[in-house]
């Protein structure tokens, strides 16, 4: 690594940063985020400041995204509703690639009857009505904010354990692992050493696609009354909310509507420029 | 290939079991039960109706009666929705969201085939760049945003529809549309992707260079190899679609299945909960189980394999 020649990782930025749409992306996730973590404390109102003059007012100079039928500044609230938004979806893709990882690496390295007895309980989950899980999980947890993420990230490592696995399995069939494990290289010094790192492509690629689809998740349980439970707000209950009161007061929606879109659109095409970064094959 | 399906069909009832279980651990751990209510009921009564319906036995035997009714589908009446068996409910729901759900997966493969293909054909054309840039648009786009947004427009507004409720024949059409804008924007995606690959791979070039016209060698040759992501994706989607999506039910305000997902679980209703986790595995193994068939009939590389 140290002569003249760029690290992998240095090749892969570089391929990323040429794409004008990743680049793009990155700045309005970047823009997103710090909004959603600043902005609150530039704001005059609170999220839950209630001003009953102003109830239910379409955006206009005070209030730049209108007021809710409580007078609640709809900016503010759509700026902290983000900070949990973001938090659950870093969060829970953080919990998933941590299970998702390890169960991944462990099946693929062990082989054999683990690896087939430790992907059968994958399949046997995959066919499991996810939403009933997560539910159920709300159900037993109770609804606390920390638990929503644990959930969600407990339904979603399954595919980044089936896409780490696949990968293990066709590493180790490669010469530097058997030639590592001839040095008498023991099974968690290839798992830590020799696998691990290479890995963390696809599980990267999967992470930044993860990410939305957790987003996504959380909005939907808060839609539907198992999430974040008001006054907090995330963008789904702020959604739930626009939608409820949509046909007199269509800036509701639309508030929350476009920012939650305007994220998914940056982390999904973050994603689709990492996949063309780390994956020579997929590139052109 | 008989051997392919036995052990198949062996591996999904093994599934469906391992569902059932889960589900059923998972709502034990649940606090509270079916009698929970307002009132505190005496203790000599709670545990006679708790006796009626086999909740005095030790888990495993009710487990065990549980995956019995199952087998049999004969089902005891269940606490909470007295003189309405599981079997009824779920006869009741199943129909609308099959029906909307069918109608949805149409409109996703209608929409979203022809789009990925016309893009992957012309890659980097005009068409290609517009198609891509509607699919990411369509998988940024939850349904919890569409759906209040197309009941808002072509029922409240337009009128052409109901908004909510399942009371006309034409109620399928607005959550169907909804949830098929969705579906087609992956599906297009996938289209373009996997007939791009097999574009360029060598037997096309073959089949370029013995003369074949450029609509022989799309659709009789890349075709059918370019379909399998699709085909893939469908299996899981198809059951999801068909067991009803909670947010299109619960924005339309459909009688489907989806409903009972959330509400037999927050219910506590031990049978429905567990009957609808196991009709949407039901429906996933099935629909897998097509789609290998379907793949193996597509591409012989792939073949009746025992395991995969």
């Amino acid at each position: 690594m140290s002569g003249g020649h760029p690290s992998p990782w240095r090749l892969a930025w570089r391929r990323l940063v040429r794409s004008r749409i990743t680049v793009a992306a990155m700045i309005l996730l970047g823009l997103m985020v710090l909004a959603c973590v600043a902005g609150p404390w530039f704001s005059p109102y609170g999220p839950n400041d209630q001003n009953l003059d102003l109830r239910a007012t379409a955006p206009g100079v005070s209030h730049w995204l209108g007021t809710d039928p409580l007078g609640r500044d709809l900016a503010t609230r759509i700026l902290h509703g983000g900070r949990i938004s973001l938090l659950v979806g870093v969060l829970a893709t953080g919990v998933a690639a941590v299970i998702g990882v390890g169960y991944g690496l462990v099946a693929g390295l062990a082989g054999r009857r683990t690896d087939a007895l430790m992907m059968r309980i994958v399949d046997v989950l995959y066919a499991f009505p996810f939403i009933t899980f997560v539910i159920l999980l709300v159900v037993i947890f109770g609804r606390q904010f920390v638990l929503i993420f644990v959930a969600i990230g407990a339904v979603e490592w399954l595919t980044m354990a089936r896409v780490v696995r696949g990968q293990v399995l066709s590493l180790k069939k490669l010469e530097y692992v058997q030639a590592a494990r001839a040095a008498g290289a023991g099974f968690s010094r290839i798992l830590l050493r020799h696998m691990l790192p290479n890995v963390m492509g696809p599980v990267i690629i999967y992470a930044s696609l993860t990410v939305p689809g957790v987003m996504l998740l959380e909005a939907t349980l808060s839609f539907l009354g198992l999430g974040i439970q008001p006054p907090d707000a995330s963008w789904g209950v702020l959604i739930s909310e626009g939608a409820a009161s949509m046909a007199v007061h269509p800036w509701m929606l639309i508030g929350p509507g476009a920012f939650f879109m305007l994220t998914l659109l940056a982390l999904n095409l973050i994603g689709d420029g990492l996949r063309d970064a780390l994956d020579p094959k997929s590139g052109d | 290939m008989l051997r392919f399906l036995i052990s198949r069909v062996i591996q999904g009832i093994a599934v469906i079991l391992g569902v059932l279980c889960i589900t059923f651990l998972l709502l034990k751990q649940a606090p509270g039960g079916p009698f929970q209510g307002e009132r505190d009921v005496p203790e000599h009564i709670r545990r006679q109706q708790a006796a009626m319906y086999g909740l005095d036995k030790p888990l495993p035997v009710q487990l065990l009666n549980h995956i019995v009714n199952f087998a049999t589908f004969q089902f005891p009446p269940s606490p909470k929705t007295p003189g309405r068996g599981v079997e009824e409910i779920i006869a009741q729901g199943f129909p609308v969201s099959a029906q909307v759900g069918l109608a949805a997966l149409c409109i996703a493969l209608a929409i979203g085939i022809p789009t990925g293909a016309l893009a992957a054909l012309r890659p980097n054309s005009l068409e290609d760049r517009a198609s891509t840039v509607a699919a990411t648009l369509g998988i940024c786009t939850p349904s919890l945003v569409l759906g209040p947004v197309i009941a808002l427009v072509f029922g409240l507004k337009l009128r052409w529809f109901n908004a909510s409720g399942w009371y006309d024949a034409d109620d399928w059409v607005l959550p169907a549309v909804t949830l098929g804008i969705i579906y087609s924007a992956y599906i297009a995606r996938l289209t373009r992707g996997g007939l791009r690959e097999t574009l360029a791979q060598e037997f096309i070039r073959t089949a370029r260079a013995k003369g074949a016209s450029e609509a022989a060698v799309v659709f009789r040759h890349a075709f059918k190899l370019a379909c399998l992501p699709v085909l893939n994706f469908l299996g899981p989607a198809a059951a999801g679609l068909m067991t009803g999506s909670i947010v299109i039910e619960s924005v339309f305000q459909l009688p489907g299945l989806g409903q009972h997902f959330v509400g037999a679980a927050v219910n506590r209703n031990y049978e429905l909960a567990m009957a609808t986790a196991a009709f949407y595995a039901l429906l996933i193994v099935a629909f897998n189980l097509l789609v290998d068939v379907v793949q193996a009939l597509l591409n012989p590389r792939i073949g009746f394999k025992e395991d995969s």
